[in-house]
């Protein structure tokens, strides 16, 4: 064991500063953990052979309370989150960027986790961790710490994903089960005792998305639902399409644990953050394809049709999205407006 | 005119308010012929218009009779009287054909069957005996069967029954009572009634008789109305009762009857006031007291924990005749899946009503526009105290306290979604749409308000919404004042209800005060209220007291679930030890596991936005009285169970003397000593209602003054046992309450309100 990571040792403003103290903070965790051989040209920016084709890029902000919760941390989190905003242009990751700020005190030993499990998630995806950079906060200007990803990709010929694609008829595909990172952080953030632990689903989602796109050209659009759920993304693209969207409730998949937790706290797994699904719309008779690629995939496992795209509609007015739910009504899917305020009287 | 007789005058009467479309002018023609008038009578864009001249006592006589005399349709709000210089013109008094483009633009409310139309329906023999939709000047369908204006039968859902000879001939005689009415028909021209069973097979029976007998035999059967279709069954028969819940996923929200007179009154107590109300042309359901003695006992699954029983007479010549043949009073909820607005078109029945209804009594004229039954209660003066203003009501205008409001369109709240037309001096309050989460209501909702913009020329120039941006209504009106270019207002939610109040009374300005008890709603402030007492005017309010703010354990979720508001009562009331002091109501609150975890979001913040809210204070009480604590089947259950709990008691029990000012600790505190003690909950409920209202009432004379105002509104006011013992002790106080009594104190009487704040403020 390095020096660096004596028992106690915390983060300290020398770190940032660009001097010894930096390089041998880099050294020892972040070039150990995320070792590959475009990092270690040891250049300020890495070059990468240009790919033919075109490019998607990519930039995140990671701010993650806690750092570590069941299914992952802040690390593992900002690798995937990036390599899966790369892939729902249906593009392949080629590399990622990594920035970190650092609150002054914080663990050492802390960040050498944090960094391992982001240099792992990076060499299980195959993306390297090419560049990187890091700064240090006073105490009590950050959150222990956060860090910023970006990602290049290239799109493989002949894909085209956007909103404008989606057309009546569609299908509306999801890849497993809702609500689960956004249960499992907020349940561990506040040391909720549920039953049953539940994980987060980060995970990156690029591999399946190519099989995906390989096998059905056509795909319309491709989103991963995270912040504001399901519910949020889909009013999004039917609000960018200018269509209306029915959702079967009955076909959404949602972890019994998580449903339950959602009934306890009064929350609706269709607004709560995932990080490793994907919504995929596509034409009718190819949704059985779809489904069939993303089952063959750990990540897709529990891959469902869970609606069809309706007519096309007036942008900008409310209930574009709809839900037939469990005992045969049609309900509005609205998204929220930061905090749920409850609306009934 | 005989010789010597003073000369001839000549008059002009202008008429003002409901008086097209409701036989108005025939009867003006006939009133004119017996009096020895010259003229004639017209319709135009600002209603009715009479020139007529004669001897002077003849014209005072016209004047004076026809507001005594006018057809029962027709609401005269003024009439205004001139001189006219010019000569009488030549030939008999005539009714002027409507103008192209001044038509008769209003479509009046739909009418219950007027007894000239029944009679004839049940005359042996009779051109019209047996017919299911016969209809006259005085009564039949409206606005559910229009389409657009002017009102005339080409732009109903009539217009694809083209009349008979016989029909035309009462069409076009101003002596009949016939005369004009757009939806004439008869047997021979009029809609088709026939019976189907689940497979879509039209049964060869005449279907009146096999209804009737199907529905003997315990069969659901799904009814085209008037404004929708309903779910019918015995109303005496258990076992179909069940039936009928179980397939329409509706556990325990009380079902309306359809009774004759005599049925009703075996089944519940129905005085001359609930008479007029049940036999009014609105014919709405009225929620009528059941009978303690001697009366005919329903089966427990009619309205479960109820005293009272929602009844309405038959309304249209198909249910007068279904009756005659059932011979006993009939559930008729509406045609719909839980919560879901009810099937109006033949083939959305069949689909939508598949599995629950086993039988479908159809025809071929189609339902417009869902106008679903209104409800009406009576407080303990028989004074009429609106629910739900739909079908009857909707689309008559109300006169307001003003004269020359801009146009002002009101987009209502989002459970009980009502929009209002607001212009000049009066409001066009649509009607009851319902939850517009539910798909199908946020659609009516948007067709509805279609309709009414193009029935009454509406062009907006001010849109008012709620406060609360997350309401369907509030998006739907930021969108329409968008396209219209109209001024977008966003207006308190309590206070656009104390608005709705005082214009539903014809107040005007000045300073009053309000006792606004309801759910929830966007303050002033920007946080939920929902028990504020506040006093201002149209142009502004301020709190100036109010309930405590309490958590809502899991936001939305606390509306469904009673023993989260009686968790956050508790520990509002007594802290962390809250336990130590709640031993009485323990039993009530779930497992260790939730609690903890409920409690858990409570230190920690998670999904507990607070709130004054008076209805969650009922719940929290009925949860810990045992009342539905677990989960409710439908809003307002367990408040409306503690209500139906007090009432026996609510005469002979007294306040909790302890209880000051607005902030509950000292309720509870007594609440769980009684309990403790062993005094029954009906007991005990009464004398929450009596402090409530005691603890309110000082509070309004605290910081009112003798004489002032009180304006009851909030759905939380549809609680008679409260609301009389507000009234009572706001008087004792020298305060004068004001009550609803032409629209809801619940959300669906908000757009009135908010349409006035938003109006004056625009202006
Ligand atoms: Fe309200
Ligand atoms: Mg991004
Ligand atoms: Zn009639
Ligand atoms: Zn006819």
């Amino acid at each position: 064991m390095s020096r660096l990571l004596r028992p106690g040792a915390t983060v300290e403003m020398a770190h940032g500063g660009g001097g010894l103290a930096t390089t041998r903070l880099v050294r020892e965790i972040f070039a150990r953990h995320f070792a590959n051989p475009i990092l270690a040209q040891g250049h300020d920016a890495a070059r990468i052979e240009a790919p033919s084709g075109r490019l998607v890029m990519t930039t995140d902000a990671h701010v993650v309370s806690p750092l570590e919760f069941p299914g992952g941390d802040i690390g593992s989190l900002a690798v995937h989150g990036t390599i899966n905003d790369v892939a729902m242009g249906g593009a392949q990751p080629i590399a990622l960027s990594a920035a970190f700020i650092i609150e002054e005190g914080f663990p050492l030993e802390t960040l050498d986790r944090i960094a391992q499990s982001m240099g792992r998630a990076a060499r299980d995806a195959g993306v390297p961790i090419v560049t990187g950079d890091t700064k240090v906060v006073e105490r009590g200007h950050g959150d222990g710490v956060y860090i910023a990803t970006t990602g290049i990709g290239v799109v493989p010929e002949g894909v085209t994903i956007a909103p404008e694609n989606i057309a009546p008829g569609m299908a509306i595909l999801v890849s497993g089960t809702l609500g689960d990172h956004g249960v499992a952080i907020l349940s561990r953030r506040q040391g909720l005792e549920f039953s049953t632990t539940i994980a987060s689903d980060s995970a990156a989602l690029h591999r399946m998305v190519a099989d995906m796109v390989a096998a059905v050209p056509d795909i319309a659009v491709l989103r991963d639902p995270t912040r504001g759920g399901l519910s949020a993304t889909l009013n999004e693209l039917a609000e960018a399409a200018g269509v209306t969207m029915t959702l079967d409730e009955a076909a959404i998949p949602v972890r019994p644990e998580v449903a339950g937790a959602c009934e306890l706290l009064g929350l609706d797994p269709m607004h709560i953050a995932n990080e490793g699904k994907l919504v995929c719309i596509c034409p009718a008779d190819r949704a059985q394809d779809v489904l069939d690629v993303m089952r063959s995939h750990p990540e897709g496992r529990d891959a469902a049709l869970i609606g069809t795209v309706g007519d096309r509609a007036a942008p900008g007015t409310p209930g574009l999205l709809r839900m037939t739910t469990l005992i045969g009504g049609t309900r509005v899917v609205d998204w929220l407006a930061g905090e749920p305020l409850p609306r009934i009287c | 005119m005989t010789a010597g007789s003073p000369l001839p005058e000549g008059r002009r009467l202008r008429i003002r308010g409901v008086v097209q479309g409701v036989g108005f002018r025939p009867f003006v023609w006939r009133l004119a012929r017996d009096l020895d008038l010259a003229g004639e009578v017209s319709n135009d864009g600002e209603g009715v218009l009479i020139v007529a001249w004669g001897q002077r006592a003849g014209l005072d006589a016209l004047a004076r009779r026809l507001v005594e005399e006018a057809p029962p349709l027709a609401r005269i709000a003024t009439v205004d009287e001139a001189e006219l210089s010019e000569p009488a013109p030549a030939g008999p008094f005539r009714i002027v054909a409507s103008r192209q483009g001044a038509a008769t633009t209003v479509i009046p409310p739909d009418a219950a069957t007027c007894p000239a139309c029944l009679a004839e329906v049940r005359e042996p023999g009779g051109r019209r005996h047996g017919h299911a939709f016969a209809n006259c000047t005085h009564c039949g369908p409206r606005l559910t069967i229009a389409r657009a204006i002017p009102w005339d039968r080409a732009h109903t859902s009539m217009a694809d029954f083209p009349m008979c000879a016989a029909c035309a001939a009462e069409y076009a005689d101003p002596a009949d009572r016939r005369f004009h009415a757009q939806p004439i028909a008869c047997p021979d021209c009029g809609p088709r009634l026939w019976l189907e069973d689940a497979t879509g097979a039209r049964l060869a029976d005449e279907p009146m008789a096999a209804t009737a007998r199907l529905l003997r035999e315990g069969v659901v059967v799904a009814i085209k109305g008037l404004g929708g279709f309903h779910l019918a069954c015995d109303a005496r028969n258990a076992a179909a009762l069940a039936t009928l819940r179980r397939r329409k996923h509706r556990d325990a929200k009380p079902f309306a009857v359809m009774a004759t007179e005599a049925q009703a009154r075996a089944l519940c107590v129905v005085d001359e006031a609930a008479l007029a109300l049940l036999a009014s042309p609105a014919a709405p359901i009225v929620l009528l007291p059941c009978r303690a003695d001697g009366g005919e006992a329903l089966p427990d699954g009619l309205a479960p924990g109820q005293d009272h029983l929602g009844l309405m007479l038959p309304a249209t010549p198909l249910h007068h005749l279904l009756l005659d043949a059932f011979g006993g009073p009939l559930v008729m909820t509406s045609g719909n899946r839980s919560e879901e607005p009810q099937a109006i078109d033949n083939d959305e029945a069949r689909l939508r009503l598949a599995g629950i209804a086993d039988a479908f009594l159809m025809h071929d004229r189609a339902i417009v526009n869902r106008l679903d039954d209104s409800v009406v209660a009576l407080d303990e003066g028989g004074a009429p105290v609106p629910i739900r203003r739909a079908r009857g009501y909707a689309p008559a205008p109300l006169a307001l306290p003003f004269s020359d409001l801009p146009p002002t369109l009101a987009m209502g709240g989002e459970l009980k979604a009502t929009f209002a037309l607001i212009r000049g001096g009066e409001a066009i309050v649509g009607p009851h749409v319902g939850d517009l989460e539910q798909a199908a209501a946020l659609d009516d909702y948007r067709a509805m308000l279609g309709l009414y913009r193009e029935i009454f020329a509406f062009m907006p120039a001010i849109v008012a919404v709620d406060a609360h941006a997350g309401y369907l209504s509030t998006q739907l009106g930021e969108a329409l004042a968008a396209e219209c270019g109209a001024r977008l207002v966003r207006v308190a939610h309590h206070h656009a209800h104390m608005a709705s109040c005082l214009a539903d009374n014809g107040v005007g300005g000045g300073a009053h005060l309000g006792l606004l008890l309801d759910g929830l709603g966007l303050g002033t402030d920007g946080t939920l209220w929902g028990g504020e007492v506040l006093s201002g005017d149209y142009r502004g309010v301020e709190r100036v007291g109010g309930f405590a703010a309490v958590p809502l354990i899991g936001g939305a979720a606390a509306m469904r679930e009673p023993w989260r508001n009686l968790l956050a009562h508790l520990r509002h009331a007594f802290g962390p030890d809250w336990r130590t002091r709640a031993v009485p109501v323990l039993a009530h609150l779930p497992d260790a596991t939730r609690l903890g975890l409920a409690e858990s979001m409570m230190e920690r913040g998670i999904n507990v936005p607070t709130c004054s809210s008076a209805g969650r204070l009922f719940d929290a009480v009925a949860a810990a009285l045992g009342l539905h604590a677990e989960r409710i089947s439908h809003e307002g259950q367990a408040a409306m169970a503690l209500e139906a709990l007090a009432r026996p008691f609510a005469a002979k029990e007294r306040p909790w003397r302890t209880v000051t000012g607005l902030d509950w600790g000292n309720l509870w505190r007594a609440l769980l000593d009684d309990l403790a003690d062993g005094v029954a909950p009906g007991r005990i409920a009464a004398r929450f209602h009596l402090t409530l209202a005691q603890a309110l009432a000082d509070v309004a004379a605290r910081v009112g003054h003798a004489g002032q105002r009180v304006v009851l509104s909030g759905g939380v006011m549809q609680n008679r046992v409260l609301l009389a013992a507000l009234r009572r002790a706001l008087r004792e106080r020298d305060l004068v309450p004001l009550s609803h009594c032409r629209v809801p104190a619940n959300d669906g009487g908000l757009a009135l309100g908010q349409g006035i704040v938003a109006a004056l403020a625009g202006a």
